[in-house]
């Protein structure tokens, strides 16, 4: 079976789970393959309107995030402490702009020019209190057999 | 190495996706049989655009690299 299309599952909302998704999604158009993301759980929150740029990104059970400073090691705890979460925010979103990784916003924006299919799921949002109103434009409200239609024909499929 | 070439595409200083991103924009404008002559920064372009041309059917005909600009010669051919 030679892949036509992507269906990829974010159901994560942090920083550097939302970019997988978006980056696998625009490269497969890109590769002329159909591409749909179907957003769940804490993935609804990569949609919201004007929330794309301010995900963040815990250090707490993350043992694999890197260490502000080479050679000091901060201990993992640490990561409780109020403010915590915005310092290694912080600290990724400089990584990121240094090594010119576009905003999760800009490929959102590229994802819709190609036509990727943005699904939000309904359960989830009904879950969480999400109405259609707090999504940004470009996005199609559906729910399991949705992404499962276009997922069951000549796909390839990752969850993130 | 130097080819001819009709239009050029400056993808330096933009990291994955965004290189292949732009190219497919790019070439999608083009003419059948036009030659684009890209460059970029991103190391990770060179195995990228490989595997772009393999999969889309355009023909990727030299690249090389010189003090990390990557140039790739694209030429964009009828897809069957």
């Amino acid at each position: 079976m030679t892949a036509q299309r992507l269906a990829i599952i974010a159901g994560h909302g942090t920083l550097d789970a939302a970019y997988p998704p978006l980056i696998l999604a625009t490269t497969a158009v890109a590769m002329d393959l159909e591409a749909a993301v179907f957003f769940t759980f804490y993935g609804l929150e990569i949609l919201k309107k004007g929330q794309a740029d301010k995900l963040q990104v815990s250090p707490i059970a993350n043992p694999a995030m890197p260490q502000p400073v080479p050679g000091i090691s901060v201990p993992n705890i640490l990561g409780m402490l109020p403010g915590m979460t915005a310092v290694a925010t912080s600290m990724m979103n400089n990584w990121m702009e240094k090594a010119n990784v576009a905003k999760l916003s800009e490929l959102i924006a590229m994802a819709l020019e190609l036509d990727v299919k943005l699904i939000a799921c309904q359960m989830t949002m009904d879950v969480m209190g999400i109405k259609r109103e707090d999504l940004i434009d470009g996005v199609e409200v559906g729910g399991a057999a949705t992404l499962l239609e276009f997922a069951s024909q000549d796909a390839i499929t990752f969850s993130f | 190495m130097s080819q001819n070439f009709d239009v050029e595409l400056d993808c330096k200083g933009m990291s994955c996706p965004m290189p292949i991103l732009k190219t497919k924009k790019f070439v999608d404008g083009m003419e059948v049989g036009q030659v684009v002559k890209m460059t970029a920064t991103d190391p990770g372009s060179v195995p990228d655009v490989q595997a772009w041309t393999k999969k889309t059917g355009h023909e990727l005909m030299d690249h090389d690299e010189q003090d990390g600009v990557y140039t790739f010669y694209i030429k964009k051919t009828e897809r069957a």
